[in-house]
């Protein structure tokens, strides 16, 4: 049985870089809060995670281009693509930061960034007993 | 690795907010320093925070906050009569700053509710962090 590290990781080793990258980007908007004209951006990690996984489902149809030298905005998974998060109360400075918002989407990468750090442990530990054979 | 880019990012948001909480200080230490001129009377002072966009030009990560600079307050100043004053110009009167000591008090809650949130993050990413070194353990 050939051990594919693709599907013993579960793709949870490229949610973890995936999620690293989140958390740099939340810190940025958390370390903005006060400058003005900053715009608050996200990755939108569900559609990032399913490309990663090379899944097409209903909701997932990669764009294809007719010609190679066309450019596939979104198609490179290691470069999510940057989105702007809507204001729920936008500020007169033109900020739109919202610290409680981004502060509950930080924890929840980290508890995300968690998980797969667990899953991935497990794997790790599961592949080495199967190494040792013990 | 992308969580070492938290370390220099929020370390310049806290950075930027402790200027603020600087700037703050020396307005309120401030708030009755009298002068015998309207030229020569100290003004509020606040920082102006710009986001970086491009880190070629400062050397800092783009999205850290930096202080461009630091303005200063174009609300006119308070007069006092007092003529026993050593400070008292001709006429009688002492020029004193244009410092509001109830904006100073609220923007320095803000400045360090916003540095606390800054410490967070970054005591958030140490652990993640930390946690990684033992992937697999």
């Amino acid at each position: 049985m050939p051990i594919n590290f693709d599907s013993a990781f579960g793709g949870h080793d490229k949610a973890l870089l995936l999620l690293a990258d989140r958390s740099a980007v939340l810190a940025k908007n958390l370390a903005n809060s006060d400058t003005p004209n900053y715009k608050a951006r996200d990755i939108d990690f569900k559609s990032v995670l399913q490309q990663l996984d090379g899944g097409a489902g209903p909701d997932n149809l990669p764009m294809t281009t007719s010609n190679p030298s066309q450019l596939n905005p979104g198609s490179d998974a290691s470069n999510p693509p940057l989105l702007y998060r809507i204001p729920t109360q936008p500020s007169a400075d033109g900020n739109t930061v919202e610290s409680q918002i981004e502060q509950a989407k930080f924890s929840e990468n980290a508890v995300r960034y968690k998980a797969s750090y667990t899953f991935l442990s497990g794997s790790i530990k599961g592949l080495l007993t199967a190494i040792r054979g013990q | 690795m992308a969580l070492f880019d938290v370390f220099d990012i929020a370390g310049s948001a806290m950075n930027a907010q402790s200027v603020r909480l600087n700037l703050t200080s020396s307005n309120l230490a401030n708030a009755d320093s009298g002068s015998s001129s309207d030229a020569t009377v100290y003004r509020a002072r606040e920082p102006v925070f710009a986001a970086v966009m491009n880190d070629t030009m400062s050397g800092l990560k783009t999205g850290s906050v930096r202080v461009a600079g630091v303005t200063q307050s174009q609300a006119p100043t308070r007069r006092e009569y007092s003529p026993q004053n050593p400070l008292a110009d001709s006429q009688g009167y002492v020029h004193l700053p244009n410092v509001n000591v109830i904006e100073e008090m609220a923007n320095m809650i803000s400045a360090s509710r916003s540095y606390q949130n800054n410490v967070q993050v970054l005591d958030t990413s140490k652990q993640l962090l930390l946690d990684t070194l033992n992937l697999g353990k």
